[in-house]
């Protein structure tokens, strides 16, 4: 099999959006491998609207926003392969996959963009005690039997985790005839946007429980019932139990970026949002590989990701194009005040712009986002709400020619 | 009329029914649930005991042992994952030496091979994250682990192939003795047969009260574990025992081999043969304790918890015996049931021997092949694979890369999956770290085509345990 220059993995938003900056920007040899058999990942199964308001000025559902990307990439003649699962990356770039077409073979790009996604925490991981019938998903697994399937999962539902999927799924759920009892959050605020939690269980009258978890899980075959409590550092509230007769639990309590492979390549992760550490060009610890999208830091709106993978797309190309590498160290961005994380993590000194994407630890009101070079403030931006559940971007057009330290920090608003 | 009735398709009715194949017999495998290996078999450490600490002399340190010795050569016969990896048990006071090497005394008189205690210093060279207060060990290098579903469903097989007959969903309501043979009761009709073999674990006491009218106390013992991902799954190398003390009986910290890492169980005892609940309590002590034996042990890579029954005799002995002409009870079984099983499926295959004096078969086939994993092929061997069924290279369990190529064959294979969990017991496509969250809509829609069911008739693990409840509102017809 022929080496394309650049092996793209994952056609969703990211790798659709990748493909089209990268061949935009002049590069022709781009090869998309996706494990579905259609392109448009995650976005096929999110048939409410919402999507696209950034980049196209209207509302899109899930598959129409895909739509337009697939649409692109058909029109531009962009190669895929599809029903096409990754195996393994190396260190030296070279990717390992299987499909029923091709066998097993293995490919010797020059440059690799990782846009796998991200996947969903399960019940497992959240260490819920109680019994494991079936009845219990998560809730992007539910989204799948219901809008791609045509199934319901259960009939009566209670939501673990106030994520934008979970009420996403309160909602359809409802739609669908099932009855939605109640959506617990660990956290006393929602991960969900704000959006969602009105128009997703406010207008069904669905109530959002802060503070509280499950504590027990019920039924042998198949669920029987859940009992929530309200939590207090991080404990049960005795006296506080709520016992509800329900089929389903579904579970929306985080998404995790799928770096299994970028993992077995080497590629340094960030423990803080579990994706790779990249530089201002989008570039992992490995020369030549290029990470967008869920998988490098979970967004909030696709048009974000679409934004990202386009810059990664660009710099993968610019990358093949003109063999350019710095080999200067990069500096480290420090974040401080409430800042999680920033995506880049690192920035090449020299760097005269760049854009910050960030998330903040929790709620706040009244506060500023300051970028720091070298302990002088480049940019400050005023934020009347800041939530853990919305990304910010700050696009800084001013570094100084030297600098040997980057900030961002979150400061009193005034 | 048959010639056996074997009541419980676990590990030990599955190793009698695989020791009986080998005779011109027409035995019959009853079992309550929906597959093979759905109660105590599944849910347990996975671990083969070297044998050092069942009381010497007693039943349980002889079929222990010889099941220990059997399990290397059984796995190459049946084909199932097994690793000889070595056990270590900890003592973290100096008070606990004598217990200790009373220990490493009564495997030695139970005829366990190079059994030696090793200082602080060799064991850390053994096992780096052992915690600060390991003192010493007993090192038992002939101890071992393996796939418990793998080891029950190859001799499931291996029976089924040399002409044993498995029932699902049929649990025994009753059992009458009539003349010289016993007739056994189930929902959906009378068997005649001429013996019975009561290998039904935490239920093992109702079958041998409808025997003898007597009763047997088998009390289900809980354990809880935690089951932390392939990331994590070389933390040890050995299976590290804690020495029993002033915390109980300890925790056990073990590699699977399948590259997990497995930490528990607890011990509770509990009325209810069925209730496999976790709690809160239960997880919360088992990070406790195994803390003293191993240390920072990575939590936050936990892929699931679970619990499981031990069918815990008063006695903590096995109990095999014909009790009543044509009768065998094979009931006790506990840890070390699963180490067990080969020698438990001899000893009862020789009573039953002795009783029907059956004829040697001439086509007894001993071996069985498992499921072809084509991870462990040449890349080109693979291709070939690929090329000539094109099932073998689509990935459905992205986390376990496993192909709809093996679930095909873990689907019709005898006796098949049926289940979402018949199939992860086979080929573990859910059991990787999103347990199932990508795979299990597409392993339900395989399911639902390859039985020629809907997809609202399938199943997580039988019965009632559907996973979807119809269709939406909207495309209702």
């Amino acid at each position: 099999m022929k080496n394309p220059d650049l092996v793209i993995i994952g056609g969703g938003p990211a790798g659709l959006s990748a493909a089209v900056a990268a061949y935009e920007a002049g590069l022709r040899d781009i090869l998309i491998l996706e494990r579905d058999r259609e392109l448009g990942g995650i976005l096929n199964q999110c048939i409410h609207n919402g999507f696209g308001l950034h980049t196209f000025h209207e509302e899109l559902t899930g598959p129409e926003y895909a739509g337009r990307f697939i649409e692109k990439v058909n029109a531009l003649g962009i190669p895929r392969k599809l029903d096409t699962m990754v195996l393994s990356l190396g260190p030296d770039r070279s990717v390992t996959a299987t499909n029923p077409a091709d066998g097993l073979f293995t490919l010797h790009p020059k440059a690799v963009i990782l846009a796998m996604g991200c996947r969903e925490r399960p019940r497992g991981a959240l260490n819920i005690p109680g019994t494991r019938p079936a009845g219990i998903y998560t809730a992007g697994t539910a989204q799948h039997s219901v809008n791609i399937e045509g199934f319901l999962p259960g009939k009566r539902v209670v939501i673990l985790g106030s994520g934008d999927i979970g009420l996403i799924m309160a909602r359809r759920m409802t739609l669908e005839g099932a009855k939605v009892l109640a959506v617990a959050e660990l956290m006393p605020y929602s991960g969900g946007l704000k959006r969602n939690i009105v128009q997703c269980l406010e207008d069904f009258g669905i109530p959002l429980l802060l503070s509280h978890t499950v504590i027990d899980i019920r039924g042998d075959k198949r669920l029987t019932g859940v009992t929530l409590a309200r939590v207090e550092n991080g404990r049960p509230v005795p006296g506080t139990e709520i016992s509800y007769d329900c089929d389903t639990l579904l579970l929306s309590c985080g998404l995790l970026p799928e770096n299994e492979l970028s993992r077995g390549a080497g590629v340094p992760l960030n423990p803080v949002t579990g994706g790779p550490l990249v530089d201002e060009g989008l570039e992992t610890g490995i020369p030549g590989v290029f990470a967008a999208g869920n998988v490098l830091h979970v967004h909030d709106l696709v048009d974000y990701v679409t934004q990202e993978a386009a810059q990664a797309g660009e710099n993968a190309a610019k990358y093949v194009l003109s063999g350019e590498k710095s080999s200067e160290n990069c500096v480290k961005i420090q974040c401080t005040g409430g800042v999680r994380y920033t995506v880049p993590a690192q920035v090449h000194p020299g760097t005269k712009s760049l854009k910050i994407r960030l998330r903040v630890d929790k709620p706040y009101r009244n506060k500023r986002l300051t970028v720091c070079a070298d302990g002088v403030p480049v940019l400050s931006r005023k934020r009347p709400v800041l939530a853990p559940g919305e990304m910010e971007t700050l696009d800084v057009t001013n570094l100084p020619e030297h600098f040997s330290a980057i900030t961002v920090a979150l400061e009193e608003g005034k | 009329m048959q010639d056996v009735v074997i009541v419980g398709a676990g590990v030990s009715g599955c190793a009698i029914a695989r020791e009986l194949s080998r005779f011109a017999l027409d035995i019959l495998v009853l079992e309550k649930e929906e597959d093979v290996c759905c109660g105590t078999s599944k849910a347990n450490s996975g671990i083969v005991h070297a044998g050092f600490d069942a009381p010497a002399g007693s039943l349980m340190a002889k079929l222990n042992v010889a099941g220990s010795r059997a399990m290397e050569a059984l796995s190459k016969e049946l084909d199932f994952p097994y690793r000889r990896n070595g056990s270590l048990v900890l003592m973290t006071r100096p008070d606990q030496r004598d217990a200790l090497e009373a220990l490493m005394e009564n495997g030695r008189k139970n005829g366990v091979e190079g059994l030696e205690i090793l200082d602080r210093d060799a064991l850390l060279a053994m096992e780096p994250h052992l915690s600060e207060e390991v003192l010493a060990g007993l090192y038992a290098p002939t101890g071992a682990i393996v796939c418990p579903f793998g080891l029950t469903i190859a001799l499931a097989e291996n029976a089924a192939a040399n002409g044993v007959k498995f029932q699902f969903d049929s649990p025994v309501t009753g059992l009458s003795r009539t003349g010289d043979f016993w007739t056994v009761h189930t929902p959906t009709g009378m068997i005649q047969t001429r013996t019975v073999m009561n290998a039904a674990g935490v239920h093992a006491g109702d079958i041998h009260g409808f025997a003898t009218g007597e009763n047997m106390k088998i009390i289900p013992r809980r354990g809880e574990y935690f089951l932390m991902d392939h990331a994590v799954g070389d933390y040890v190398n050995s299976t590290v025992f804690q020495l029993p003390g002033p915390y109980g009986k300890g925790v056990l910290v073990t590699p699977t081999v399948h590259g997990n890492l497995l930490v528990g169980p607890t011990a509770t005892d509990q009325n209810d043969p069925d209730r496999t609940a976790t709690t809160r309590e239960g997880l919360a002590s088992i990070r406790e304790k195994a803390a003293h034996s191993v240390t920072d042990i990575p939590w936050r890579q936990t892929i699931t918890s679970f619990a499981g029954l031990r069918a815990h005799r008063p006695e903590h002995e096995f109990y095999i015996r014909e009790t009543l002409p044509g009768y065998i009870d094979c009931a006790g079984i506990e840890s070390p049931g699963l180490t067990s099983a080969p020698a438990v499926g001899e000893l009862v295959a020789k009573i039953a021997e002795s009783i029907l004096k059956p004829k040697k078969k001439a086509n007894f086939c001993p071996t069985r092949k498992n499921i072809l994993n084509p991870n462990i092929l040449s890349q080109e061997a693979r291709s070939a694979l690929i090329e000539r069924n094109p099932a073998y290279g689509r990935i459905i369990c992205r986390c376990e890369g496993i192909t709809e190529g093996e679930i095909l064959d873990a689907i019709h294979r005898t006796p098949g999956a049926r289940s979402l969990d018949g199939v992860k017991r086979r080929v573990r496509a859910g059991m990787g770290r999103c347990q199932g969250g990508f795979c299990s809509p597409k392993v339900t829609a395989i399911l639902a085509r390859e039985l020629g069911i809907s997809l609202t008739e399938v199943t997580k693990s039988g019965g009632s345990s559907v996973l979807l409840t119809g269709r939406d509102k909207e495309v209702q017809p």
